[in-house]
């Protein structure tokens, strides 16, 4: 019960986020659907932030961590950067012929 | 200055958001793109200057560096270099690397000292971050080599076992470790976890079907949304949390709608199994094909009135789409209207042959969804199959003994003639024959699809 009851502001955020993320794309049209879903994997790239924070604890000296932390950054990077970038190729091509 | 950091925190949750929100629609889509990915500068900005503050060592500082600018370069490379027959197969690798990092980030925090005094919740949230991080890992990059072609299908009854085994001693560790019955340390546990979850990811999407892709694509990007989150409980960031579950429900959400557009139960995807008909291979109706010529469907195309092209997964490995432009253009100029008839699932992924009929120029107001003109396909003079199989038997209309049966289709049938582009005469994916092919307004085209169109192109100029 007391781990409910600290914990309670953070079971009504995950609940909400929960619902926004249904409902925000529930009208989603077929023809988004391969954009929507590079989009969003873009955006679970936000991991990159778990990534710098973590960073922050190893010690300059522990290089098996920092290399591994690095690896971490970059694979983040590479989500983020590659998925936006993509995203945008592929809505790119959608709109040059609505003219 | 915490302040700061977290208004900017919140205003990057809020462009996810919005970002989802106008990349669902088609006239902001491109905006949405653009706001989530400001959103996204601004929290990893936010992110970094915070930890500047909090006396970043110089070593740290410099790796952070270089990772983030390597990686920008080389996504923005890679993307830009993919043909968009290859992008469903490119969002899948770059999946892998969000899952990879969340993995990395369990057996970072395992190994750091004073890891035994976190409280035991925060070990498993952890630990789930790690398990689910790790298999998205392995279950992406399989599904990019499915995707590119490196890598068969593998229906082999010991590897979904295997996984089983795997799943269940994974989902065992976590239990007994979180009763205290295990007697090892957190960090020996990460190891344990992590091999057998990159094992499990193999060994998950190994015996998937090479067509049931997309949806494992966006289950298993959801999942990544899912590690997201926990490793944002882990950290308390409510930006890691928010998007990690914003992505985690949409891409659930956007599963089962793909689920649902093919007719076949997310369990059933998972478990690699296609029902096979009642009807015995023998017992099945003889069917009669009529075969046609290039020649003979090129003069059909030139005096029609109202043409469709009903596109499938043939045509996106074919890579027919320029061919499918040439064909448009040249039919424009002798005034045939020509429709795409889209079936929600048809190619690798839901939408992807509107963005590769997009990157041939096609216009937007041809493109047609299935239930848009269903009722009326009687109008069309002649409907052309380019590798779609499946999504117009009409078994799944009349037959219940078919696999089929009850998956939505495009009525070709009904238009007044149909012709087929195959390589041969085999099955579509769900392994059943296709009553259209024997209808006595379907002719059959046997060649590739690319070829095929091609040489239609060349008979028109001539007539």
């Amino acid at each position: 019960m007391e781990f409910i009851n600290q914990n309670l502001d953070t079971f009504y955020f995950i609940a909400l986020c929960l619902f926004l993320g249904i409902e925000v794309i529930a009208n989603v049209p077929a023809i988004l659907h391969t954009p929507l879903m590079s989009g969003a994997n873009a955006i679970s790239g936000v991991i990159l932030i778990g990534a710098i924070i973590i960073m922050l604890k190893v010690e300059p000296t522990d290089y098996l961590s920092l290399t591994l932390g690095g690896l971490a950054v970059l694979l983040g990077t590479l989500n983020i950067a590659g998925g936006f970038f993509v995203t945008g190729r592929m809505l790119a091509m959608f709109s040059t012929k609505k003219k | 200055m915490a302040a700061f950091i977290d208004a900017g925190y919140f205003v990057a949750t809020l462009t996810f958001v919005g970002g989802l929100k106008f990349l669902s629609s088609p006239a902001k889509a491109k905006s949405g793109n653009i706001l989530a990915a400001i959103g996204m500068t601004l929290a990893v900005g936010l992110t970094f200057y915070s930890a500047l503050t909090n006396a970043l060592p110089a070593i740290n500082m410099m790796i952070i560096l270089g990772a983030i600018g390597i990686g920008t370069v080389v996504g923005k490379l890679m993307s830009s270099r993919v043909e968009m027959t290859g992008m469903p197969q490119l969002v899948s690798l770059f999946n892998a690397m969000g899952g990879g990092c969340a993995m990395l980030l369990g057996i970072i925090e395992g190994q750091q000292v004073g890891v035994s005094s976190l409280p035991l919740n925060v070990q498993l949230l952890l630990a789930g971050g790690l398990v689910i991080g790790a298999a998205s890992l392995t279950g992406s990059m399989v599904a990019y080599f499915k995707l590119a072609g490196k890598l068969k299908d593998n229906r082999n009854r010991a590897l979904i076992y295997m996984a089983r085994t795997s799943l269940v001693l994974i989902l065992g560790l976590l239990i007994a470790f979180s009763f205290g019955l295990l007697p090892m340390s957190f960090v020996n546990l990460i190891y344990i976890l992590a091999f057998l979850s990159l094992l499990y990811g193999v060994l998950f999407v190994w015996p998937i079907g090479g067509a049931d892709m997309p949806v494992v694509i966006s289950l298993l990007n959801s999942l990544t949304g899912v590690a997201t989150a926990l490793a944002g409980l882990v950290y308390a960031n409510k930006i890691m949390i928010a998007g990690g579950i914003f992505v985690g429900a949409a891409g659930l959400l956007l599963t089962l709608l793909m689920c649902k557009a093919m007719n076949r139960s997310l369990l059933k995807v998972l478990a690699g199994t296609f029902a096979k008909g009642k009807v015995a291979a023998g017992e099945a109706e003889e069917i009669h094909i009529k075969e046609t010529s290039s020649a003979e469907t090129a003069m059909q195309l030139a005096f029609a009135q109202k043409v469709a092209i009903v596109p499938g997964y043939g045509l996106a490995v074919a890579q027919a789409q320029h061919a499918c432009g040439q064909l448009q253009k040249i039919l424009e100029e002798r005034g045939v209207e020509l429709h795409y008839i889209i079936h929600p699932v048809a190619g690798r992924m839901p939408g992807h042959m509107n963005v590769l009929l997009a990157e041939a120029n096609i216009n937007y107001d041809f493109l047609k969804e299935m239930d848009e003109v269903n009722d009326e396909m009687d109008q069309y003079d002649l409907v052309v199959i380019v590798g779609a199989n499946d999504v117009v038997n009409p078994s799944a209309e009349n037959d219940e003994n078919s696999p089929v049966y009850g998956m939505p289709i495009i009525r070709a049938y009904q238009s007044k003639q149909v012709v087929v582009i195959k390589r041969g005469m085999s099955t579509g994916y769900a392994g059943v024959e296709n009553t259209l092919f024997g209808a006595d307004n379907c002719n059959l085209l046997f060649g590739d699809a690319k070829a095929t169109l091609q040489d239609l192109v060349g008979q028109l100029k001539l007539i």
